[in-house]
């Protein structure tokens, strides 16, 4: 029996399991799932718990039934991986042999990283929301929260799901005026991009609609230190930020066995083929999802469509053939706005999100970079997909490769 | 978009924002210029050890380093690097370096 090994049960790893299960024989391959929890979280749903609009109950469920028939799954913290030896080890000696290794341990926000967000404060005067007991503390603290000047920083690029924080911010907007204190509160985006998003066109839409929002928006930042004593953000430019609540988003990295394992780029990202997800320098190790050091969004959708290119690939590579199939950074993501309304952005490794309709030309029903009501419904809509469809590995009538139709080209240098 | 332009006597192309676009028609001889061009008078010791890193860790990566990248693998940490290349390092090095922007993520 040959085995192949997947670290980490979230998005990819669970998706490329269940997948792989329906391709590889039973009788010729086993495939076991490592992961360190028992419950898999629906990451997109943290944004909404803040606002009261999820509870934790909505978005988490157990792991092991998510898993299909013939996959074994072990709960256990990833020490290594021996590559020289195709072992894993974990924290308590267990040691997992396989033929193929895919890691899909994602990426995680680390407080650590930066001087003060890991002080007494947190949970008081410094919060975030990029996991679930910082999603529920912050719920708690804008329930009660009298007003005063709410600060949302991005530490460093790349994050993962890199709109979420504009998306805090609007739906902050929508929150406070729902609560009728809107005017009790001043709105600040703190981000070292040069703009309000990544992408010309993209954070033109996006920097007009902080503008109509009156959110103040501080670009450059690259936030040295958060002085939690004098509550102020400071920069390596020694630039200060004042904040009565601040909501951070951390520096993101990579599991930290990835850099033990010699696999990682400086931030314990694995450096792998942007087009086939093979790690440098090995054949029989694979990264996807977050894990990987690819040059787009780290987001669920990038890994969906990138699963769908990797399926055929790893079915061909086992066979000894040439992988045909070449990824080309294909995702879109649905972006809330507040107020029932929502944006949707396509795009690729090369092809930066643009204005139209997806996914047919002219109709639709999807909006691209633009507020409608349709957008928001797809995204709550959204959920049920991911448990229902997408970690199951049921199709998806989409296809991986873009399509330029529908996109309205921009007179914006690329 | 590239066009071209002379830089210390060498003609190179460059995009819309004066970044050069070919990797192999940078020299030496051409940084103190485009050092200048971005208000940085004279580079010292500390300036070209970041400079030959960042030239170096492209030749390899393909890609412009980050400065986490230039801080853990170069060893020249984020505040220096500030020091040296006042209020947006990472542009201002590459650009001297004679090196693609560094791009964000989607």
């Amino acid at each position: 029996m040959k085995r192949l090994l997947v670290l980490g049960a979230g998005t990819a790893g669970t998706m490329a399991a269940n997948r792989l299960r329906k391709r590889l024989a039973d009788d010729e391959w086993t495939i076991t799932v490592v992961d360190a929890r028992s419950e898999h979280h629906y990451q997109p749903g943290y944004l909404f718990i803040p606002f009261g609009t999820y509870q934790p109950d909505d978005i988490v469920k157990p792991t092991a039934p998510l898993l299909a028939d013939g996959i074994d799954f072990v709960i256990g913290d990833i020490d290594r991986v021996a590559t020289d030896a195709d072992t894993v080890v974990l924290s308590d000696g267990t040691r997992l042999g396989y033929d193929q290794l895919i890691i899909a341990t994602g990426t995680h926000p680390r407080r650590d990283q930066t001087d003060g967000l890991d002080s007494d404060e947190y949970g008081s005067t410094v919060h975030d929301f990029y996991t679930l007991e910082g999603a529920t503390a912050l719920a708690d603290k804008l329930a009660e929260w009298p007003g005063g000047r709410l600060v949302v920083n991005i530490v460093e690029m790349p994050i993962k799901c890199p709109v979420a924080p504009l998306e805090f911010m609007f739906l902050a907007d929508a929150f406070f005026t729902d609560k009728q204190m809107r005017d009790k509160v001043e709105l600040v985006y703190v981000t070292p991009l040069d703009g309000a998003f990544t992408k010309p066109v993209a954070a033109e839409h996006l920097g007009s609609m902080l503008d109509s929002r009156t959110i103040e928006l501080e670009c450059d930042f690259m936030t040295m230190e958060v002085d939690t004593e004098r509550k102020m953000l400071v920069s390596y430019d020694e630039r200060e930020v004042p904040y009565d609540l601040l909501v951070t988003v951390p520096v993101n990295m990579g599991a930290d066995f990835v850099e033990r394992s010699g696999l990682g780029d400086e931030l314990n990202h694995v450096e792998v083929d942007k087009h086939t997800f093979l790690a440098d320098g090995h054949d029989n190790v694979f990264a996807l999802g977050d894990a990987a050091n690819l040059p787009t969004s780290k987001a669920g959708s990038v890994a969906h469509y990138a699963v769908d290119v990797f399926i055929d690939n790893f079915v061909e590579h086992i066979a000894g053939r040439p992988m045909t199939g070449r990824f080309d950074g294909h995702a879109n993501c649905f972006v809330e706005s507040g107020n029932g309304k929502g944006l949707l952005l396509d795009f690729n490794y090369d092809v930066e999100p643009l204005p139209g309709k997806f996914p047919v030309p002219v109709v639709g029903p999807f909006s691209l970079l633009k507020e409608t009501r349709a957008n928001h419904l797809g995204k709550l809509g959204f959920r049920w997909i991911y448990w229902n469809m997408l970690l199951p590995g049921r199709p998806i009538p989409m296809k991986a490769d873009m399509s330029m139709a529908g996109k309205q080209l921009q007179d914006v240098a690329p | 978009m590239s066009t071209t332009t002379t830089i210390a006597g060498h003609e190179v192309h460059v995009d819309d924002e004066g970044f050069m676009t070919e990797y192999d028609e940078w020299t030496e001889e051409l940084a103190p210029e485009l050092a200048a061009a971005i208000g940085i008078s004279e580079l010292t010791d500390d300036h070209w050890e970041a400079i030959r890193f960042l030239r170096a860790d492209f030749a390899e990566q393909d890609e412009t380093a980050t400065l986490r990248r230039v801080a853990k693998i170069g060893g020249i940490p984020t505040k220096k690097l500030f020091g040296l290349f006042p209020k947006k390092p990472a542009k201002k090095m590459a650009y001297i370096a004679g090196l693609p922007k560094p791009h964000g993520c989607v």
